[in-house]
């Protein structure tokens, strides 16, 4: 089980938290803008790497504020935890 | 008590050579999983094409292939799916024969449990779907259900009551090592060449087109390439700036002790997200959902395990005092919509097949198949048609999300 830090609460099981995926996806300002190919981007495509990868994370069980971790997918190693620019989603 | 000292007996005969990778093949094919060994096989067989290469950056079929729980069924909801999948289980009739294997297919039935009277009218739909398409789903009643899989609590007094279940009597489990070996042997007396302990790190390009992939040992040229990496496709395809709507995430299984036989079928609970067989040599077989977040470390979150096993306490509440001999976790590559991506990228001779997330097991003679013809023509097979990545542009999804919401 994945140990992590709410920048609010500390560190917590993992089994308190909901997962969020990739963070700084940003909408298209102007949908209407952007072609089939650009939306289904935004829609179904996320970054996959191994390695450092930033998510959300929500601490759904406890102060249920969103924040972003910088993972290392291949170790599990956690840094850099903030609050979420967007606040929620 | 002493062993008698006798000459011990000679092991036996090697299932395919282990040769040095040429510096050129016609087709390279990147992951020796059961899909990229599968794909060999009806290359060659198929299409005639011999001059094959299949890379593999561990052992044979280290990957997926041996972690799964060898579960097998064609019983998905919608037209595309049943086409596939149903065209693979057919194949799973013939291939014992064919590869002259015997790898244990034992169709000894899937059901799936409906636990609220929404699951209920969702299952009988998909069974009833499913007749349409000629696949042998059946709708079962609680006290069919008792009678066909006993171990099962079906006394309407428990957490989780049976309200009846889908049974399809064609599906079941396969020895899974046994399959690769199966399909290894075959495709190396064709001469396809199995490279172990070969990691692709990369592609050589020439405009859009692919040269050839760069290898742990050495560069090795291509007339085209074909992905079986599974939940390590992205990596590869990221050197070559396509992004894939996939994500990696740990699915985790376990078994139990060596158990007399008891348990007839195998049992899934999408509400309660888990589900059991019980293997040949007698261990309990369980497995449930992913794990939440991407991984590639083939290693997940034990709170999952725990919650799993609570659920198949519920369910068979024989299974109470039966013990956890061994969890295990692989990486699986999902898509948005629960259904795999098998066709070309905007490299005109490199070819995708991934995104079977935690159910590709079963398929994996019928997308060998298509993925071979797809391979060989540059034009997909009328069963992978629907299966480009062109849908994640047109909306055209094949959202199986129903008939996955557990793992296998
Ligand atoms: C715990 C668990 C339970 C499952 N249960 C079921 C089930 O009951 N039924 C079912 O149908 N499915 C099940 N699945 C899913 C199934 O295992 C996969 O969908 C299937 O094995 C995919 O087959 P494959 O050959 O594509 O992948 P794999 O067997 O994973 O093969 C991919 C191969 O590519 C190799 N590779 C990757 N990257 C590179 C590279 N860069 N260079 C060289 N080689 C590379 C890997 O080492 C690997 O051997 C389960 C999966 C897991 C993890
Ligand atoms: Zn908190």
């Amino acid at each position: 089980m994945l140990l992590i830090h709410c920048p609010w609460c500390g560190a917590r099981d993992e089994a308190e938290f909901r997962y969020g995926g990739q963070a700084h996806v940003d909408r298209p300002p102007d949908p209407n803008a952007v072609d089939d190919r650009e939306w289904g981007e935004y829609l179904f495509v996320r970054d996959n790497p191994r390695g450092r990868f930033s998510e959300r994370w929500v601490h759904s069980a406890g102060c249920r504020r969103w924040f972003d971790v910088v993972r290392d997918t291949a170790t599990n190693e956690m840094s850099a935890e903030v609050p979420s620019r967007s606040g929620r989603r | 008590m002493a062993t008698p000292r006798r000459t011990p007996p000679e092991p036996p005969a090697r299932l395919w050579r282990n040769p040095e990778p040429k510096s050129r093949y016609d087709v390279v094919i990147v992951g020796a999983g059961g899909h990229g060994l599968a794909t060999a096989y009806y290359l060659a067989r198929d299409h005639g094409i011999r001059d094959i290469a299949v890379l593999e950056r561990g052992w044979l079929a280290g990957g997926g292939t041996v972690r799964n729980t060898m579960i097998i069924r064609s019983d998905y909801l919608l037209d595309e799916s049943t086409a596939l999948y149903d065209h693979a289980l057919g194949l799973w009739e013939q291939l014992p024969d064919e590869l002259e294997y015997d790898f244990s297919f034992s169709q000894c039935g899937v059901l799936n449990l409906a636990h609220t009277e929404q699951e209920v009218r969702d299952s009988r739909r998909r069974a009833f779907a499913n007749q349409l398409n000629g696949v042998d789903t059946e709708w079962l009643g609680p006290e069919e259900v008792a009678e066909f899989c006993p171990v099962l609590d079906t006394s309407g007094e428990s957490r989780y009551p049976v309200l009846g279940a889908t049974l399809q009597r064609r599906a079941g489990t396969v020895e899974h090592d046994h399959v690769a070996w199966a399909l290894a042997r075959k495709c190396d007396e064709m001469g396809v060449d199995l490279v172990q302990n070969c990691e692709v790190t990369g592609f050589r390009t020439e405009g859009d087109r692919v040269t050839g992939v760069r290898t742990g040992r050495g560069p090795i040229s291509a007339g085209r390439v074909g992905l079986a990496a599974a939940g390590r496709t992205s990596p590869l395809t990221d050197t070559l700036g396509v992004r894939l709507p996939l994500q990696s995430h740990p699915l985790q299984a376990l078994a139990s002790e060596l158990l007399e036989p008891v348990h007839p079928c195998a049992v899934m609970s999408n509400h309660v997200h888990v589900y059991c067989s019980q293997a040949h040599r007698g261990e309990l077989v369980l497995g449930g959902g992913i794990d939440s977040y991407n991984g590639y470390a083939q290693r997940g979150s034990v709170h999952l395990v725990e919650r799993q096993l609570a659920a198949a306490v519920e369910l068979f509440p024989m299974f109470a005092r039966a013990h956890v001999l061994r969890t295990w976790a692989g990486t699986v590559d999902v898509t948005p919509d629960a259904s795999p991506i098998i066709g070309p990228t905007p490299y005109g001779n490199l070819f995708v097949n991934c995104g079977w997330g935690a159910g590709g097991f079963k398929a994996t003679p019928g997308a060998g198949r298509v993925f071979a013809h797809t391979i060989a023509t540059g034009e997909p097979h009328p069963l992978n048609a629907p299966y480009g990545l062109e849908r994640f542009t047109t909306g055209a999804l094949i959202d199986e999300h129903g008939a996955t919401g557990v793992a296998n």
